[in-house]
């Protein structure tokens, strides 16, 4: 069993965020970037999965900046196999980084064959989760997202997943592999592993670096941005101060004006 | 011993580990261990396991998350085993790998700190902003990197938690009005490590250790003074391994040394009965017990009473050794809160205000005031916020 988790570095949004002159792009020089969260948990169900099943883990990752630590990071953590693909320009499109992970995976030689490929859900710059569904229909592969909980039955090739819907409806599924699957979250939380640890993959162990492909429609997918700006505070709330009993009245008193009382 | 490079299979060879063998089992430490009586393995039975070479058992139950590096079972121990000092951080470093999910309290700390250089996981960037708010000038040696006297190492709470940055604007308008030639590093500074391989994770020590070195030696200074008693403990013991030789201070020992002209300028009478607090770092680790107590009798109407725990005998608040991100899980497990069990020893002393030497504290104990009901009759406050209320303009 071959697991190949995809993973995509983001903005680290507790540092402050700048805007570039020109108003279309993050400024780079004061912008941080970190794994996004729900690739992590795609990593950290790839390691249940290794762990439950005699799986091989690779992690392939998209350069970009603090990427290195990732990457080892997850090799200490146990994956067997780190790619980082390099050679593309800064700030690429969803459909650009779906572009460059499906034709990575289907002709750099040694990737394939791929039994499950995990990668998360959704990420803080892709919001509408495109990346894991671009993926597998670039590879002609099924494709289930929102998963938040996941097995394999080896013999029979299928992974058992469990699907979230709105208003507390889960769907169970079984998915014929190989399959892309969108993770919103592992069965526990991404597990904490040493610096030390870290430290010492990084001495003893090593990322391989592939170029990024040559496409063959020759073009890439292109979304433009228009403009960025930060948000704008449209209202204020109101703090309601005084003795407790003018506060529940003048309370009482705005949930009225409101029609809720 | 250079402890970075001890592990629990070489202790044996030093002298230090050789010690830990003669333990006479008296169970003094599991005694006086604040939470002895919920680990399944409590100081005296880890001794006994290690000698027996049943050490795993150890390191996969939950004993060392209850292990609040108070150095207690260290300070009583009639053997004068330096447990807290050896033995524990590595026992904790093995449970660390060993057991099957890190809280979850306890792994963010880490992960905050190993990224952005504090365990609550704010923007490094914005490390010096309380700067503005102090009131007095303050130099950051990035901006202005002239040498200094004193290098004021400001520490994680008492640069982003609101009520330790009430500590750190204290202490920004004494050593002002004292004529101290200080500097910070600004938004350059990196957590110290806590006491080092006491919150489990040497590799993130030697990480921040490294850091902050390589800052220091960019700049001069002739001291270091910092507001955290567990970053003195790491600079103490633990940075001289990478060539720390500056004079080391904790800022209220430091400020008990300018008490004679520090005393002409609290005019301001404060009419209150005043409890202290001993922090285990400063206290039972560095017997600063006097010089707190000595700056708070300086005050004009502080009346100071003590608590039936003092001194080598004070109750630690819970927050040492990793145990500040393991509330949730002490409570989870049932477990009272120490800081709980300290603010009641407080209350009963009469005294409105309970004094304190180390950031972790206000936080601590004002939540405990809080949860046990006592938050109307009892304020806390760090020595030096004292001073400074005390101190007329």
């Amino acid at each position: 069993m071959h697991i190949l988790v995809l993973l995509k570095m983001v903005p680290d949004v507790v540092e402050e965020l700048e805007i570039a002159p020109g108003g279309k792009a993050l400024d780079l020089e004061y912008l941080r970037m970190i794994l996004s969260e729900s690739d992590d948990h795609a990593l950290e169900e790839a390691l249940v999965l290794k762990e439950r099943h005699d799986a091989r883990i690779t992690v392939l990752a998209l350069d970009a900046p603090e990427v290195d630590d990732a990457l080892f990071t997850a090799l200490a953590k146990g994956a067997d196999r780190a790619i980082k693909i390099v050679g593309m320009d800064a700030g690429l499109s969803t459909r650009q980084a779906a572009r460059v992970f499906s034709q990575t995976i289907a002709h750099e030689p040694g990737i394939l064959p791929v039994d499950l490929i995990l990668t998360g859900v959704q990420a803080i710059d892709d919001l509408d989760g495109l990346i894991a569904p671009l993926v597998a229909d670039d590879m002609g592969l099924p494709y289930l997202g929102i998963i938040t909980r996941l097995d394999l039955d080896a013999p029979k090739h299928l992974a058992l997943a469990v699907k979230e819907y709105p208003g507390a409806v889960r769907g169970e599924f079984e998915v014929n592999l190989p399959a892309v699957l969108g993770m919103q979250a592992a069965e526990k939380p991404p597990r904490y592993v040493p610096v030390a640890k870290v430290r010492a993959t990084m001495k003893s162990r090593t990322v391989d670096c592939l170029p990024v492909p040559t496409l063959a429609d020759g073009g890439w997918p292109a979304v433009q941005v228009v403009e960025m700006r930060r948000n704008e505070p449209a209202g204020h709330a109101e703090m309601l101060e005084g003795a407790p009993t003018q506060v529940s009245e003048r309370l009482c008193g705005i949930l009225a004006e409101h029609g809720l009382l | 011993m250079g402890t970075c490079e001890v592990t629990l299979e070489s202790l044996p060879r030093y002298p230090e580990g050789k010690e830990i063998l003669t333990c006479i089992q008296c169970g003094a430490c599991s005694g006086t261990c604040p939470y002895g009586e919920v680990m399944d393995y409590p100081p005296r039975r880890m001794i006994a396991m290690m000698r027996a070479g049943m050490l795993e058992k150890v390191f996969t139950s939950d004993s060392l998350l209850a292990c609040v590096a108070c150095y207690a079972c260290m300070a009583k121990c009639p053997r004068g085993i330096r447990l807290t000092e050896i033995l524990l951080p590595l026992m904790k470093e093995q449970t660390l790998t060993h057991l099957p999910e890190l809280p979850g309290e306890l792994q963010k700390a880490l992960q905050n700190t190993l990224r952005y250089g504090n365990p609550m996981g704010e923007p490094s960037r914005k490390r010096a902003a309380w700067v503005k708010t102090a009131g007095v000038p303050i130099r950051i040696l990035a901006e202005d990197p002239r040498p200094a006297d004193a290098l004021w190492f400001v520490e994680c709470y008492t640069s982003f938690y609101p009520r330790g940055q009430d500590n750190s604007r204290a202490t920004a308008r004494l050593f002002h009005r004292l004529g101290i030639d200080f500097a910070i590093l600004g938004n350059e500074e990196k957590c110290a490590g806590e006491c080092g391989r006491l919150t489990w994770e040497p590799g993130l020590f030697e990480t921040l250790m490294d850091y902050n070195m390589a800052v220091f030696q960019k700049y001069r200074f002739n001291r270091l003074v910092t507001s955290c008693p567990h970053a003195h403990n790491a600079f103490k013991n633990r940075y001289p391994a990478l060539g720390f030789n500056w004079g080391l201070e904790h800022t209220t020992p430091f400020l008990a040394k300018y008490l004679d002209r520090l005393k002409p300028l609290l005019a301001r009478k404060l009419d209150c009965t005043v409890t202290y607090h001993d922090s285990c770092c400063l206290g039972r680790q560095n017997e600063f017990y006097e010089a707190p107590r000595q700056l708070l009798q300086a005050i004009p109407g502080v009346k100071l009473v003590e608590m039936v725990h003092n001194r080598m005998n004070a109750i630690c608040c819970g927050g040492g050794g990793g145990g500040m991100w393991l509330d949730t899980y002490f409570k989870a497990k049932g477990y009272e809160r120490l800081s709980e069990r300290r603010v009641r020893e407080a209350v009963a002393t009469g005294a409105d205000v309970l004094a304190v030497s180390c950031p972790y504290e206000v936080s601590r104990f004002e939540d405990a005031l809080k949860v046990a009901g006592y938050d109307k009759q009892m304020v806390v406050r760090d020595v030096t916020e004292l001073l400074a209320e005390a101190m007329e303009d």
